[in-house]
């Protein structure tokens, strides 16, 4: 008699399930609509286009300047805080990081809503500066996310490492720049790329900041609702690859053993 | 003065007090001439560390001065001191490859570079790793991360050497070699080493000079011979080697009384002085009942390889034999000790002190309980007439808030494992057999050491209760 015996394995059978229908499935329809035409035809019409379409082109470069700029002056705000809390003579730090990440616990359009109102409040009309709006809205919800993985790489710095420097004589900023700094290079990029990745995309910030420009996000939504699934999903597979080359360009800065990007938080 | 000169580091009255009120080092004081090999011993927690810690500058002496050729350095950051250390777990910068980490106190000096890479280069042959330059530090042994890090420390040419516990990490073999390198290193170079380790057998091969330390203070300075052969108190020969340690009387000049039976011994103590007295098993001969002047039973016979260790009860006491002969278990057997076997050291002051308080009626308040107490004896001269306590002047005396000091002998203490039975409990961090029975320390959980002889066993970090019966404090006013 062969009995049904239980193993490991099984408990993967319910994820993969998923991962096909709602992951591979997807994937290979949106490969199968960018290579094809109206007639079902093979084609890499879809892909010239985009490249030759002064507006596609427009909004690839129009995202990656939001992108760059906001994830810019998340760093910027992020490192100092992250290194005050860390480093700082507290002693629940876990506490202060919690005040830090408490936001991200308030609806996200609630958030953009009351930050719209104060920039109204302070330009009087949005559409003055829509550029810098976006940055502020993409700094405001992302900016958690970069102070986290940089905390946890200062948190877990040796103290050691920073004795050993000064023994061998180095001042304090000397002690930063030729090991604190260096030693957290594997937060910044996880904070960069967790920064970096959703606001070339996250268009909803756009929107509720009355900023009429596309960005990749938009685009595609553009596309799809237009009916025009082949050229939609040329831009998803594009946006996708991007989005592949810079985490593998990425990852080989990360620190193996950097599990912990402090995500339970959130 | 002229002395003073060939002194490279003086401490002066070094104490260090930690933000939470722990003392870790209390009244250090040392001074370590050029080119000595100075090792700091003691138990984890004895303030070895941060001693080493305040000579490299990672922490600051709450009082006291440290003076690096005569000048005060005490206040100075650790970049300015000419001082480097070796760390215990190494402290190697992951992100720099070897000859980076080695290259990074002279790229900070701003040497040029040809002299940079000369030094890096002699030095990565001195600990034997030349062409190591652009291994990365995981790639390394232990043992290599460790030489790397002697590396990093004596190519900056130091005038002292620090090392904490450099061969904790390492297995035995690995550790014994690095302990000959080093001391060939200290011989070749010169250079003044400070050494912390726990390994008593550690400091003896390899320091010139040993400092024991227990509870933040140090015990004794001496030569490894010196700390071996004539510990100046019970803890460091306990620490220092096995001892038998017995509870011991002068009876006479240079006799002293213990385990029943009366020595000569060499250490001129006053008669009548209660000693510990000390002596090593391997100074303990085996001879027949007749020629004894122990007479015992033999409890245990253990075969270690180069010798036998061989138990003896003797009574109440217990006296432990290295021998490379081998004894008949349960057999008698007579004990013999010459003179100079004897090592005799007068008895630490041993009375704990507390302090409590009298309450309006009489009574005194210690350690949250009420204690019944004779006010009268308390106050010279004063009398109790109708319940109020009058001063020879027929002044009322209003005893409230007075405080006195309290007294107890360390054998009238007993310890319990019922919390609610004592008034306060504590961890037991330190014991000593004595023969026949233990010595305790028992750190209380507001902080106050407290000494107990008691001849049951327990264990270290034992959570006990103690029972200090009213009967048996000893009380004076406090002036």
């Amino acid at each position: 008699m062969n009995r049904f015996r239980f193993t490991r394995k099984q408990l993967a059978i319910p994820y993969m399930v998923f991962l096909l229908l709602f992951v591979v499935m997807p994937l290979l329809v949106i490969i199968y609509f960018a290579f094809t035409n109206g007639d079902g035809q093979f084609t890499i019409a879809n892909l010239i286009t985009f490249f030759t379409n002064a507006n596609t082109m427009g909004t690839l470069v129009y995202s990656a300047a939001v992108s760059v700029v906001s994830t810019l002056t998340c760093l910027l705000l992020a490192y100092p805080a992250a290194y005050i809390l860390a480093r700082g003579p507290w002693k629940h730090k876990s506490v202060l990081m919690m005040i830090f990440v408490l936001p991200m616990w308030i609806n996200f359009t609630l958030r953009i809503t009351a930050l719209k109102e104060m920039l109204s409040v302070l330009e009087e009309n949005l559409a003055y500066y829509p550029f810098w709006n976006t940055v502020i809205g993409m700094t405001y919800d992302f900016l958690p996310f970069m102070i986290l993985p940089i905390y946890s790489t200062l948190v877990k710095l040796d103290d050691s490492l920073l004795e050993a420097a000064a023994d061998l004589g180095a001042a304090p900023w000397q002690i930063f720049l030729k090991v604190t700094l260096p030693l957290s290079v594997p937060g910044i990029v996880s904070g960069v790329m967790m920064v970096f990745l959703p606001s070339m995309t996250n268009y909803v910030v756009l929107d509720m900041l009355y900023n009429s420009t596309y960005i990749m996000g938009s685009l595609i939504g553009s596309y799809f609702s237009a009916d025009d699934w082949h050229n939609g999903s040329m831009i998803a597979l594009i946006l996708l690859t991007i989005i592949f080359t810079v985490s593998v360009v990425a990852g080989r800065y990360e620190d193996e053993n950097m599990g912990n990007r402090g995500g339970a938080l959130l | 003065m002229a002395q003073n000169l060939e002194n490279i580091i003086e401490l002066k009255h070094i104490s260090k007090a930690f933000a939470d009120g722990f003392v870790a080092v209390e009244d250090f004081n040392l001074e370590i001439k050029k080119g000595e090999f100075v090792t700091f011993l003691g138990p984890s927690g004895c303030g070895k560390t941060t001693t080493l810690r305040m000579i490299a500058g990672f922490e600051l002496p709450s009082s006291g001065e440290i003076l690096l050729s005569g000048e005060d350095i005490s206040r100075l950051s650790p970049n300015e001191r000419p001082i480097n250390t070796v760390f215990q777990r190494y402290a190697l910068f992951p992100h720099l490859n070897i000859y980076d980490n080695v290259a990074f106190g002279l790229k900070l000096k701003k040497l040029p570079k040809e002299e940079i890479v000369k030094k890096v280069q002699r030095v990565l042959e001195m600990v034997d790793l030349a062409g190591f330059e652009n291994r990365k530090v995981t790639t390394l042994s232990g043992g290599q991360q460790q030489r790397i890090a002697i590396a990093r420390a004596l190519v900056n040419e130091p005038d002292i050497l620090l090392l904490d516990e450099p061969l904790g990490a390492l297995d035995l073999k690995m550790r014994q070699e690095m302990q000959l390198e080093l001391k060939m290193m200290h011989e070749r170079l010169g250079i003044t080493f400070i050494y912390v380790t726990h390994d008593q057998e550690e400091a003896l091969t390899m320091s010139d000079k040993i400092v024991v330390m227990a509870e933040g203070r140090i015990q004794q300075v001496g030569t490894p011979e010196e700390i071996y052969n004539e510990p100046q108190n019970a803890f460091v020969a306990d620490f220092i080697g096995e001892s038998n340690i017995f509870n011991g009387l002068m009876t006479d000049k240079l006799r002293v009384r213990f385990c029943g039976a009366e020595f000569v011994c060499l250490d001129d103590i006053p008669e009548g002085s209660p000693v510990d007295v000390v002596v090593r098993p391997e100074d303990v001969i085996m001879t027949t009942v007749e020629a004894g002047r122990i007479r015992g039973i033999v409890h245990s016979v253990i075969f270690k390889g180069m010798h036998y260790e061989i138990t003896v009860l003797s009574g109440k006491n217990e006296v432990v034999i290295r021998s490379t002969k081998a004894a008949e278990l349960g057999g008698q057997i007579g004990l013999n000790i010459e003179p100079d076997g004897i090592h005799v050291m007068p008895v630490e002051q041993i009375m704990n002190q507390f302090e409590g308080v009298l309450t309006k009626a009489y009574k005194l308040a210690f350690m949250g309980q009420e204690y019944d107490c004779d006010v009268v004896s308390l106050f010279g001269g004063a009398f109790m007439k109708e319940g109020v306590l009058y001063d020879t002047d027929g002044e009322e005396i209003d005893t409230e808030d007075v405080k006195v000091s309290l007294s107890v002998s360390p054998e009238d203490i007993i310890m319990s494992d019922n919390a609610k039975e004592g008034i306060i409990c504590g961890h037991i961090i330190n014991l000593i057999y004595k023969g026949d029975h233990y010595h305790y320390v028992v750190r209380t959980d507001d902080e106050q050491d407290v000494i107990i002889d008691d001849e049951y066993l327990w264990n270290m970090n034992d959570y006990v209760s103690l029972v200090i019966p009213a009967e048996k404090l000893a009380m004076e006013i406090k002036r």
